[in-house]
């Protein structure tokens, strides 16, 4: 199962923001991989958590672990099958052992955009 | 002559500036710009309506055309358009209807079809003609009401006042883009001050005659006046903090149709404007 999560510049802790991630993990629990991908949306002026999103879904992710998420990028997950978690605490791998063990609940609440400046 | 009324913030006295003046002009039309939330139509109750719908594109994908070649994806400076299981989807609220998917698809996988985001309202009242541009709740641009709403207005060939969002984004550009000049309203505060250098910069730029209106004013504000001095600044008139003029305006009337002072004020403002 691959499960992807937005990380920071450290490439080990989750990074606040899905959208404006500088990187994503996606992980390979069968193969016991961790790669990080850069997320190119990080410099799009606008829709940054739609081509985000794209990234992870054209990595065939069935997970995705994040503190927050847009509508817009949530919308795309659903349409993919992509279900979403609510990460705890700041390490990625942790959150991925937690995921695992049946101790993350489901991400419910999507906010509004934040295009451009708004 | 076609005056724009704006101002940097909010509740400065736009609409209460613009809605006078179009009754001094008379035989005017008043153009309302404000499409976020339209307001002049509250004072001048206008009848006989017609509505129009105003429309944007959007892009609409012929799926067994579709060659899942994601040219229309890396074309979108919006990133409004993602794939899914090989399948276009496009984000409506996202999409600035630039047409560029259309253009890049090798296919001829991609019309532009028209969605509806506001209307444009024509009504009367007395000889003035009242145009209110409405722009639909959720919608991220206004561009397209305003323009609708002053293409409507300026085919009318009357002297028209075009009451502007507040601010100095986009959508008062394209307000104040076609008018002769601008009437800038100002609050004598250092917020409004501060807002106000804003618009007029907007309005440098865009080479536009200028003068400006104090509305609220209790005491000169000092900032403000030296401002108007040194960029020669033309200050068309003063309008006081006056409960008075809150009164008439809560109820929905026309200060220049209840107040004969006033009428004068603003007959002044089109005349000193005017030359």
């Amino acid at each position: 199962m691959k499960i992807a999560l937005p990380v920071d510049d450290t490439k080990t802790n989750i990074c606040v923001s899905f959208g404006r991630a500088p990187y994503f993990m996606i992980a390979d629990t069968e193969k016991n991989t961790y790669d990080l991908i850069e997320n190119s949306a990080v410099y799009a002026e606008g829709g940054a958590g739609i081509k985000a999103a794209q990234i992870v879904v054209d990595q065939n992710t069935e997970i995705l672990i994040t503190v927050r998420c847009g509508e817009n990028a949530a919308e795309l997950f659903k349409a993919a099958e992509i279900k979403i978690y609510k990460s705890e605490g700041s390490n990625a791998k942790a959150n991925i052992q937690a995921y695992l063990d049946g101790k993350l609940s489901e991400l419910t609440h999507f906010h509004a955009g934040f295009q451009g400046v708004k | 002559m076609k005056i724009a009324v704006l101002s940097g913030k909010g509740g400065a006295g736009k609409t209460l500036i613009a809605v006078n003046l179009a009754v001094a002009a008379k035989n005017s039309v008043y153009i309302d710009c404000d499409v976020e939330e339209p307001n002049g139509r509250l004072f001048f109750k206008p009848q006989n309506i017609n509505t129009k719908d105003v429309h944007t594109l959007l892009p609409s994908f012929d799926t067994e055309k579709c060659s899942k070649c994601r040219k229309c994806l890396d074309f979108c400076r919006f990133n409004a358009i993602a794939f899914i299981k090989e399948n276009p989807k496009v984000f409506p609220q996202v999409c600035h209807a630039c047409g560029g998917c259309a253009l890049v698809c090798p296919e001829n996988a991609v019309s532009m079809e028209k969605r509806p985001i506001g209307q444009v309202e024509h009504g009367k009242h007395n000889n003035i003609d009242v145009i209110t541009g409405i722009l639909n709740i959720g919608e991220s641009s206004g561009i397209p009401v305003i323009k609708s709403a002053i293409k409507t207005g300026f085919s009318l060939n009357k002297n028209a006042v075009i009451d502007c969002p507040p601010g100095s984004a986009c959508s008062v550009m394209e307000s104040i883009t076609a008018s002769d000049c601008c009437i800038i309203a100002v609050e004598p505060t250092s917020f409004g001050f501060h807002n106000f250098k804003m618009v007029y910069e907007l309005t440098t730029i865009l080479k536009k005659p200028v003068g400006i209106v104090i509305n609220k004013e209790e005491i000169p504000y000092k900032p403000l006046e030296n401002f108007c001095k040194e960029n020669n600044i033309k200050i068309l008139a003063r309008i006081p903090f006056s409960e008075k003029l809150a009164k008439i305006s809560s109820v929905g009337d026309i200060i220049n149709e209840k107040d004969s002072y006033y009428a004068d004020l603003f007959k002044d403002i089109l005349t000193k404007q005017v030359n």
